[in-house]
């Protein structure tokens, strides 16, 4: 395997409502800056690929339209994916490996505030069995909280915990839309969306974007003296037949830990896309994090562009690992209802 | 159930309600339109004019901070004739669709020619707007109710070509 290292990311402020702001206006700034940082362009890129979801934006093949916002000409390598910008890091990856590439630029944008959230989600279920019913968002993930503290994996504090640490974090992301610290009181007296889940548990209508730009060891040290090296990478899937899951089996993702052999890595920084408060504890059990900071970035739950925020999970674990005494960073992206399409990233930096 | 009852199929319509926004440069010349202005934008590194614009030279990838004022002429770069009715279109075929090249723009966009007897129409041939009443105009490009030819020689087209600069 070729050793691929990030090199660097960038994130556009996350907003309530990006307004007259389109796609194409969300990324340019990010690539720029991103470019402007490592002093180079279009041109030092071999591939270049991007996530996002038509859906939100209402339009067929409005993906196309993203890359408006990249130089293509000359004319560029490039790919899509329907997906978190995560994938189409992953799709990088894969085209570095195959060498087809050394170098790839990522990106990923989403605005939620044009449409409704919870309907648009609900297409990307079965679509015979399961769209027909509009499932919300909030609705399948209160299944999967449901169990999970009925079965006593969760309990409600560590949801409370969750919701008021991701707050009090906040102020470590710079680009995190949701900051106002909560206490627990305020939180027990909030309704609830969707039993057991109230709103501080649900993340917020986020509109941004966010790049990102991989590289083969070779080439990595071109760009930075301090690449983040992506020791590795493994993603799995589950039914999209929701009743065929154990809710609170992560099938999945122990697939992947033993993939990656991550049993016995020490951890000393986590992010983890975790759009809702059960999620945290959860998954922090399932990936042996306990003692492990987490989410020092406040997580999707201060902000969640869709399509971008497992993207940002992984540049938010490069940015601990590469401004702190850090070693080992464990990102984690995630896709589709109640968890069901996890990936891991093991981040190292090398001393 | 009897046979006629039977279905192979499920229906499950979909509708979706999306705030459309058209960008923050689109809403510049859109608010010039509603004034009967065209006003195209420049990509600061390649100097290709775009109208309508988008926000983005997407040779560059830049954003196209150049507001450059255009003239309701230009010429036709390419054309069809419409024969098939379109249920709901209050335009009666036959009638043209053409690719609208402005002078002074970099790229065309799609409107209507009238006022001419449809088979003389012709690539390269001078065009102008015709405006709606200026009580009617809205942020839309339907400020201009179609292009009719004007009496000036034709271009050749292949003098459009965009040059590298």
């Amino acid at each position: 395997m070729k050793k691929v290292a990030i090199v660097g990311y960038a994130q556009h402020p996350i907003l309530e409502n990006a307004g007259a702001l389109n796609e194409v206006e969300l990324i340019m700034p990010v690539v720029h800056q991103l470019f402007d940082e490592l002093g180079i362009s279009q041109n030092n890129i071999d591939f270049t690929c991007s996530g996002s979801c038509d859906y939100l934006q209402g339009a067929a093949f409005a993906f196309v339209e993203g890359l408006s916002a990249i130089q293509t000409n000359p004319p560029i390598k490039e790919s899509h994916v329907e997906m978190d910008a995560a994938w189409a890091m992953y799709e990088s990856m894969l085209k570095i490996q195959m060498g087809d590439a050394d170098t790839a630029l990522i990106y990923g944008f989403g605005k939620s505030s044009p449409g409704r959230l919870d309907s648009i989600i609900s297409l990307q279920m079965d679509p015979y069995y399961i769209s027909p019913l509009w499932p919300d968002r909030v609705s399948l993930a209160a299944i999967q909280a449901r169990v999970l503290l009925e079965k006593n994996i969760i309990t409600p504090e560590q949801m409370i915990t969750a919701v008021i640490e991701a707050r009090t974090n906040s102020k470590n992301n710079k680009n995190a839309l949701v900051t106002e610290l909560v206490d627990k009181e305020s939180y027990l007296a909030s309704e609830k969306i969707s039993s057991p889940l109230n709103e501080f548990d649900c993340p917020p209508i986020s509109d941004g974007s966010s790049a990102m730009i991989i590289a083969s060891e070779e080439k990595a040290y071109d760009f930075t003296d301090q690449p983040i090296f992506i020791e590795g990478i493994d993603h799995r899937i589950e039914s999209s037949n929701i009743g065929s899951r154990d809710l609170s089996k992560p099938t999945g993702i122990m697939a992947s830990i033993e993939q990656l052999k991550l049993e016995k890595t020490k951890f000393d920084v986590a992010e983890l896309h975790t759009q809702f408060s059960h999620e945290v504890p959860y998954l922090q059990s399932v990936l042996n994090l306990s003692d492990v900071p987490t989410n020092l970035s406040g997580g999707p739950l201060v902000g969640n562009v869709m399509m971008c925020a497992g993207l940002d999970a992984i540049g938010k674990t490069y940015e601990s690992l590469k401004s702190n005494d850090l070693t080992n960073g464990l990102a984690h992206a995630s896709s589709g209802p109640c968890l069901q399409h996890n990936m891991l990233v093991h981040l190292e930096k090398k001393s | 159930m009897s046979e006629e009852e039977k279905k192979d199929y499920a229906e499950s319509p979909i509708n979706l309600e999306y705030h459309y926004t058209a960008g923050s440069a689109t809403t510049r010349f859109l608010n010039q339109v509603k004034e009967g202005k065209i006003v195209g934008q420049s990509c600061p590194k390649c100097s290709a004019v775009y109208v309508p614009p988008r926000g983005s030279c997407p040779r560059c990838g830049v954003a196209t901070n150049i507001e450059v004022p255009l003239t309701d002429k230009g010429c036709i770069e390419s054309f069809t004739i419409v024969h098939i009715p379109i249920p709901g279109n209050p335009i009666v075929p036959p009638y043209v669709c053409a690719m609208i090249r402005l002078d002074g723009a970099n790229i065309s966009f799609l409107h209507l020619i009238q006022g001419i007897d449809v088979e003389e129409i012709r690539i390269g041939m001078r065009i102008q707007a015709v405006w709606k009443p200026k009580d009617e105009w809205t942020h839309s490009l339907e400020n201009i109710k179609w292009f009719t030819p004007i009496d000036e020689p034709d271009v050749d087209v292949a003098t459009l070509r965009f040059q590298e600069s």
